[in-house]
């Protein structure tokens, strides 16, 4: 089998056993992105805005490709493991990294012409973390524009395709990590979610994706759109993958203060547990109407699929979820108003000059943010100016209290939750763009569990029809929701239910970009 | 609410943005009609209710006072659109008279 085609864990085997070299398992990918990435083969890539050199069989999960520091750092890893030197459990294998995520020797762009060519002084924890347990970065990734999107279409440098239809969006705001994993571009990625961006895109793709438990992942070097929200977590292939992933980014970070001292119990080790005896809630306000029939139809398959290993099925009630969506576009909006002040044309990125310096601000901010990073730093102001904070913020703040809340008596009832990832599979590119408000109801299963903070996991749950394409195979995600720190509970009942099921997560059919 | 052009051009003053006549047209309707979905929260009886900016209760979170080694400053200056002497460089504040 193709190296590319293999899990992060089967890579791990044959690099420790020498089988294959870490060199070997780079330059695989490196050529996997340029056959079906859009980039010349063999050499570093830095896209420039907008990307007109795409065409529509090209992924373009890939904002900047690093493929000379990652050639080194492989072969680095090969000099040691051949002089007998103690390496991580996943060194050398390959990684792509969400632009929004500081690297230094590469820009981060944050999929924004405002920070375009920004060359970060500094390594985010996360990154230092990975390259601390020598994963090998292959490149960044690209993203929503300040990861403000559900479709990956508010990128800066043109969009990015789903490998499975190349007529169809990835979902977002990860949607470039998310692309990189199922497109067989890197068997690991990472992404970040603040109300659903690592779990929508891996639900629309067919792959793993999960957000931590709040505070479990260092934000440090993390560019911040809603900083009580915003979560990096891992995409993976595997249920597995993903929990060794998670397992090498988390834990406290002095340098960031919303950083917890806690860390969920180990997420290895009770993951082959099974599920026989749990009690899985299935939440009355995150299903029905609104949710496409093929979505169901497999998320009720799933549900006999847990009682057939054991688990017990319960009905629980998240009273003010339906609450979810319009707090969350209302706190997300308004904590990015307040951190986006910081692009002022001072300290870096776009300056354009101006006589005064308010005007200054004003003209860099209007050229630097494109019409969705506009839109919500407008309802964030909006919603905590003078008059209006207590009707919207405040309020906003004291319906996520009862929605924690609501968790909180939920799993009293039950040891994990699930619903549908999202209430659509794949839509077509520039099907939403049009209507702010029809894209910002993707979120609408995902945006409870951000803001309580509780870990949440996407895994595929299979394949249906899209409204607009009946003969269609598109994945399906199922989301895992666990209480605050127990992210090692949807790790097992994540792969208990991947172990049964047996879905492929590679691309298949007429539509999917091509697979060896 | 319906936001105004007038409402969507003050706004856009404390947000820093220069928006184009266009762009204020685009968006006082779907400003307004984002803002008429988000308003659902104030149907929520929420009176008591403590609101929660953080999902844990976090207080004071401090470090020890101690130096550290900052980013070095050719470093950061070299990422400004514009720096001299040392410094930052931005348009004149103050103007002369003041």
């Amino acid at each position: 089998m193709a190296l590319t085609n293999l899990s992060a864990v089967e890579l791990a085997e044959k690099l420790r056993a020498m089988d294959v070299s870490a060199v070997e398992v780079v330059d695989a990918h490196l050529d996997r992105i340029a056959a079906i990435d859009g980039v010349a083969a063999d050499g570093d890539v830095w896209r420039a805005s907008p990307a007109d050199e795409l065409t529509s069989r090209d992924v373009h999960a890939y904002l900047h490709v690093t493929a000379t520091a990652a050639r080194e750092h492989a072969a680095d890893v090969d000099r040691r493991r051949a002089a007998g030197d103690d390496l991580g459990p996943l060194a050398g294998v390959p990684l792509a990294l969400k632009d929004v995520l500081t690297m230094r020797g590469a820009p981060t762009t944050v999929g924004s012409r405002m920070l375009e060519g920004w060359l970060p002084p500094y390594d985010a924890t996360v990154t230092e973390r990975l390259r601390a347990a020598d994963i090998v970065v292959l490149g960044k990734t690209n993203m929503d524009e300040f990861a403000m999107g559900s479709s990956t279409e508010n990128s800066a440098y043109g969009p990015t395709r789903n490998p499975w239809d190349l007529g169809r969006v990835p979902g977002g705001s990860s949607g470039g990590s998310a692309a990189a994993v199922a497109g067989l571009m890197a068997p690991l990625s990472i992404g970040t979610d603040t109300g659903g961006s690592i779990r929508q895109p891996a639900a629309l793709t067919g792959i793993v994706g999960a957000k931590p438990t709040y505070g479990t992942v260092s934000r440090y070097g993390l560019v911040a759109f809603a900083s009580s929200l915003d979560q990096a977590g891992p995409f993976a292939r595997t249920v597995e993958d993903a929990a060794h992933l998670q397992t090498l980014i988390h834990g406290h970070d002095p340098r960031d203060s919303t950083s917890i001292t806690d860390t969920p119990a180990d997420l290895l080790a009770t993951l082959r547990d099974g599920i026989d005896g749990l009690r899985i809630g299935v939440v009355t306000e995150l299903q029905g109407d609104g949710y496409e029939p093929g979505v169901r139809r497999v998320f009720d398959e799933a549900l006999e699929r847990f009682e057939r290993l054991g688990a017990k099925i319960v009905e629980v009630s998240l009273p003010h979820a339906d609450y979810g969506l319009p707090a969350y576009y209302l706190i997300a909006p308004s904590e990015a108003s307040s951190n986006l002040a910081r692009f002022d044309g001072v300290r870096y990125g776009l300056r354009v000059d101006a006589p005064t310096a308010e005007e200054m601000n004003a003209a860099t901010r209007a050229a630097g943010f494109g019409p969705e990073v506009k839109r919500r730093i407008m309802i964030g102001t909006h919603a905590l100016s003078s008059g209006y904070y207590d009707a919207y913020y405040l309020q906003a703040s004291k319906v996520r209290t009862l929605i924690a809340q609501d968790f909180v008596s939920a799993f009293e009832q039950a040891d994990v939750l699930v619903s549908p990832t999202s209430p659509t599979v794949a839509f077509g590119l520039g099907d939403k763009t049009a209507d702010p408000l029809a894209m910002y109801l993707n979120d609408v299963a995902t945006v409870p569990a951000s803001l309580a903070g509780i870990p949440a996991l996407s895994l595929p749950a299979g394949t249906a029809e899209a409204p607009d394409a009946p003969q269609a195979s598109l994945p399906v995600g199922l989301q895992i929701m666990a209480p605050l720190l127990r992210d090692d509970l949807m790790y097992r009942v994540g792969w208990a239910f991947e172990q049964d099921l047996g879905f492929t997560p590679i691309p298949a059919g007429d539509t999917a970009v091509e697979v060896q | 609410m319906a936001l105004s052009a007038d409402e969507v051009r003050h706004v856009a003053r404390l947000a820093r943005l220069a928006l184009t006549d266009s762009e204020v047209e685009a968006l006082a309707p779907q400003l307004s009609q984002i803002l008429a979905y988000a308003e659902q929260v104030g149907e929520v009886a929420a009176q008591d209710v403590e609101p929660t900016t953080h999902p844990f209760a976090l207080r004071d979170v401090s470090r020890p006072d101690e130096p550290r080694p900052s980013l070095p400053r050719e470093d950061v200056l070299a990422a400004a659109p514009h720096a001299e002497q040392d410094r930052f460089g931005v348009p004149r504040i103050v103007s002369e008279e003041g």
